[in-house]
């Protein structure tokens, strides 16, 4: 356990000391690094809790070795919002009732920002398919999916740049 | 949805934004969406340690020799303990107290905690627990629960095999119709698969005399008294607080780590957190009973039912868990929401050698419902009615005395919940949507065999089910209300589980009090027990307490005005954030005075406990006042089906829910459409699977869960009819929504197929799976 690699992870540069090299990103986010947002529920990229973007690719961090993230831009949920004001998706997700026991919460929300920025105007069953590798437990998802599409129209009328 | 702006009108227009009857935003939103909120699994201590239990590879055996050396020559390992390490009591249980904190002698289930290991990293930890020898004689498995009922097999623990007996015998046991319909339904084992694993902090406190504990629970109190047994301490040396809990749905209801945690951690003196790997949490706690149910309904030539017959078997698994009173609500809701005025019912929990089932979502109102449920319709086709009318003909009314002897005093809309959904709006679109996606389609892209074969079905459930806790038990909530300085802080010991308790907390206490400024305490065993967040009490029975509480601190304040004002306190009430005199002098000035004015400089502090009303235990027939109140809810489902594969798409999910009041509508919202999500997993694809006593799909990739393509659009009507008896007219809402969707769901199904040869299957078990719709 005598690993030591850096990780560049919100827009700065993380040490990573003494970590034993099968960690995966998720652990060392989360055990090393202080980051918690980013969750573990099933620890095989069923449910989409972990999930983070790795070079703006969505990935389930618990897949990615954290060490083969070296070089790469990692950004999870704190990353998201400036001077921790919520992010449009964010104050969507507590306005509309997306959010109960709220696990899913952080994956879910950095799902729903790479999908909107990838697609600015998606359809119900595209919001569908694109979060379908996000399990949520609590909700059924319909405010979720409101949430979602909410955005969606708030940037339609107020053009922004994608965060 | 329409369903939405049903709900923000229904909000529009109240007077005051935050108070009871309006939807404001949770107040642990924010940090939940930053990811800043602490989920048990979030908790960590200085110089803490790993802890990981050792489970049995068998469904029974006898333990032989445990040689826990070849773990303590790891690097890293810090302690390992076994039974013989537990200090106070050997076994706990919410009901009766059966299972071993370790097992000693037998092991009854695969996953049976055997000893448990604390260590540096997670990695030490599994190295450990793979270095503990333990040698076993394997014993033959009791696996099939007709056999415990039987009798005719040893016992597989000292407390017998049967661990509930209980019928009902009603009215006339020979009467009888000219219409007689009987089947018999199996309902799988479910998981409430929580997304926020088993996880605990242990912090010990210094000198070893006691502990405290950072959980994800439903229930701080039960699990203190549990806990401090097993560690042989006073329950005023145990203390817990609620740790950030991921979902709930019954699974958190009876201990899991709790007390290897703070075993481990008083042994060593160091803090120790223990998780569970998802794997590990499907042997880790109970889960929905597998069932097997029979009924006959006798009725008469137009379809009006005049006796039911019933026989249930619940398998318990290995351990008694709330086995008995999950077996209570089955048999005491055979009747559904149904006039019955006979009834001859005979149930059985077992004990086995699967998992242990206890508390999930419905709690055995769920497989009595998809019994009664697909009762009903058979019921509809021998009488020639459709599936609204034979139900509308029976549904029972405030007033009908119940097939236990006790009078139904609940408000009971049944009626109107049927008519109201069958009101709703069908989906207007075609098999396939008017873009033709195939992604519209059962089984998704490049999988339906061909379009044209597809079928769309119409499905009806409709339940009853009871709220609070039953059979005599002492059912109370604890709120403490202080109030100061135009500031409210509201204390209580209730799990909030991602339900919203919370959010109606503050809003009760906006209401009361007329103030704005509303706090929540830490929530920890350092006042009395709120009871369990099950049985869709909290809304009534937490939501009583902290309305008594409030109702305290503000006599109190109107004590303080009127003798400031020189005015008689009777005279004042709240209006919106003021202290005003209802009974104003003529000619002066009337008394108005803002809340934060009138309480700044003051410290009220009231603390009240909220009880409903007794109940009774059921005598050997089965009779009896056992529940307190029930609650009524209607589904409608609309299924598309793929005969030729078997595969099914919901397309819409209909429902008229009896909320008594809805505190917060959105909240109401978001308990139906999570329920019916829960309940349509039942449905279509949730089932643990055992073969041979031992778990074959311990994860999220072969543990099948709804997903947002799976779940359908919901359109729903609350149906408000304030219940005198609830303290502030709201009924749980919790439940209801996960239990007659399934029946519902599956209704439609055969629905369709009888489209597709004009007969259809019977399809008498769920999770339906496409090998029963297509071979």
């Amino acid at each position: 356990m005598n690993e030591q690699y850096t990780l560049h992870v919100n827009g700065v540069d993380r040490a990573v000391t003494d970590a034993w090299l099968g960690e995966n990103l998720l652990y060392v986010l989360r055990e090393r690094l202080g980051l918690l947002a980013a969750k573990g529920a099933c620890e095989q990229g069923e449910c989409g809790s972990c999930s983070v973007l790795v070079d703006d690719r969505l990935v389930c961090s618990c897949l990615v070795l954290a060490a083969s993230a070296v070089g790469r831009r990692i950004l999870t949920v704190e990353g998201l919002a400036e001077r921790g004001a919520p992010s449009d998706v964010q104050q969507a997700f507590v306005d509309t009732g997306a959010v109960q026991c709220g696990f899913c919460t952080p994956g879910l929300i950095v799902a729903a920002h790479a999908l909107l920025d990838r697609s600015p105007d998606p359809s119900d069953l595209e919001i569908r398919e694109e979060l379908s590798g996000n399990v949520c437990r609590c909700t059924g998802y319909g405010r979720i999916i409101e949430a979602v599409q909410r955005v969606a129209v708030a940037r339609r009328e107020t053009p922004q740049e994608p965060s | 949805m329409s369903t939405v702006e049903t709900v923000e009108t229904r909000v529009e227009g109240r007077a005051r934004d935050g108070v009871i009857g309006t939807s404001p935003v949770r107040p642990d939103g924010i940090a939940k969406v930053q990811g800043s909120f602490a989920f048990s699994s979030d908790l960590s201590a200085e110089g803490c340690l790993w802890g990981a239990t050792l489970r049995s590879p068998h469904p029974y055996a006898r333990i032989v020799r445990i040689d826990a050396g070849p773990a303590w020559r790891i690097s890293g390992v810090e302690a390992v303990i076994t039974a013989d390490d537990v200090p106070g009591r050997l076994t706990y249980g919410l009901i009766s107290q059966d299972q071993p904190v370790f097992a000693s002698g037998h092991v009854r289930y695969v996953g049976e905690p055997v000893a448990a290991v604390a260590a540096d990293h997670p990695e030490t930890c599994r190295r450990a627990l793979a270095a503990i020898v333990v040698e076993y004689e394997v014993l033959d498995p009791l696996l099939d629960p007709e056999v415990a009922v039987a009798g005719t097999r040893d016992p597989i623990h000292p407390d017998g095999n049967v661990l509930r007996h209980q019928r009902i015998i009603c009215g006339d046991v020979d009467a009888t119709g000219p219409i007689v319909v009987e089947g018999t339904y199996e309902i799988g084992m479910q998981d409430q698969a929580f997304l926020g694993l088993e996880a605990a902090l242990a912090i010990p406190d210094p000198g070893g005399g006691g502990v405290e504990l950072h959980i994800a629970t439903q229930w701080l109190h039960e699990d203190r008294k549990q806990i401090a047994a097993c560690l042989g301490l006073p329950e005023t040396h145990v203390r817990l607080v609620l740790g950030g809990v991921g979902g709930a749905f019954g699974a958190r209801e009876d201990i899991s780590l709790q007390v290897h945690t703070c075993l481990l951690a008083l042994r060593l003196s160091r803090p120790v957190r223990m998780q569970y790997s998802r794997a590990e949490s499907f042997l880790g706690h109970v889960h929905r009973h597998p069932a097997t149910v029979w009924m006959r309904h006798h009725a008469t030539d137009d379809g009006v039912i005049v006796k039911v017959e019933a026989r249930y078997v619940f398998d318990g698994g290995a351990y008694a868990s709330t086995s008995s009173a999950v077996l209570l609500n089955a048999i005491t809701h055979t009747q559904g929401p149904y006039r019955c005025p006979n009834a001859v019912v005979d149930g059985w929990a077992v004990r086995t050698n699967h998992l242990p089932c206890g508390a999930m979502r419905g709690f055995g109102v769920v497989q009595a419902c998809f019994a009664h449920e697909s009762q009903l319709d058979r019921l509809a086709e021998a009488s020639g009615l459709d599936p609204v009318e034979v139900r509308l003909r029976n549904a029972i009314h405030t007033g009908d005395v119940l097939i236990t002897g006790q009078v139904l005093e609940s408000v009971a809309p049944v009626a109107r919940c049927i008519r109201e959904t069958a009101e709703l709006p069908l989906p207007d679109e075609p098999i396939g949507g008017h873009d033709r996606d195939v992604m519209r389609l059962p089984g998704g892209a490049g999988r339906t065999a061909d379009t044209g074969h597809i079928r769309r079905g119409i499905g009806w459930g409709v339940a009853m089910k009871n709220l609070m806790y039953s059979e005599g038990f002492d059912d109370y909530s604890t709120a403490r209300c202080r109030l100061a300085d135009g500031r409210a802080t509201i204390k209580f010991a209730t799990a909030e589980v991602g339900q919203g308790f919370v959010t109606i907390a503050v809003q009760i206490a906006r209401t009361i009090l007329g103030v704005d400024d509303v706090a929540i305490d830490v929530i920890d065993t350092a006042i009395g027990s709120a009871g369990s967040t099950s049985a869709s009490r909290q809304t009534w029975m937490s939501g009583g307490a902290v309305d008594a509480a409030c109702r305290a601190a503000r006599e109190r304040l109107f004590e303080h005005v009127g003798s400031v004002h020189g005015v008689d306190p009777l005279r004042l009430a709240i209006d919106g954030i003021d202290v005003v005199d209802t009974f104003p002098e003529s000619g002066g000035p009337a008394l108005r005075v803002p809340v934060a004015e009138a309480s700044a400089g003051i410290d009220i502090d009231e603390t009240v406990e909220y009880r409903h009303r007794p109940t009774e235990d059921l005598d050997e027939n089965g009779q009896g006042n056992c529940h307190v109140a029930f609650a009524f809810v209607a589904h409608r489902a609309v299924v598309d089906v793929d005969p030729d594969l078997g595969l099914i798409k919901v397309i819409q999910v209909a429902t008229a829910q009896d909320v008594g009041r809805a505190l917060n509508p959105l909240s109401v919202l978001g308990q139906i459409e999570g329920g019916i999500a829960q309940g349509l997993g039942l449905a279509v694809m949730e089932e643990i699977i055992q073969i041979d006593g031992r778990i074959r799909n311990a994860s999220f990739t072969d543990y099948l869960l709804p997903t947002m393509l799976d779940m359908p659009p919901v359109v729903a009507t609350l149906v408000e009819e304030p219940d005198p008896q609830a303290p502030l007219g709201a009924k749980g809402v919790g439940e209801p929504p996960c239990i007659s969707v399934t029946p519902a769901i599956v209704a439609a199904i055969r629905d369709a197929l009888r489209q597709v040869d004009g007969v259809g299957k019977p399809l008498t078990r769920v999770p339906v799976r496409p090998a029963d719709i297509a071979l």
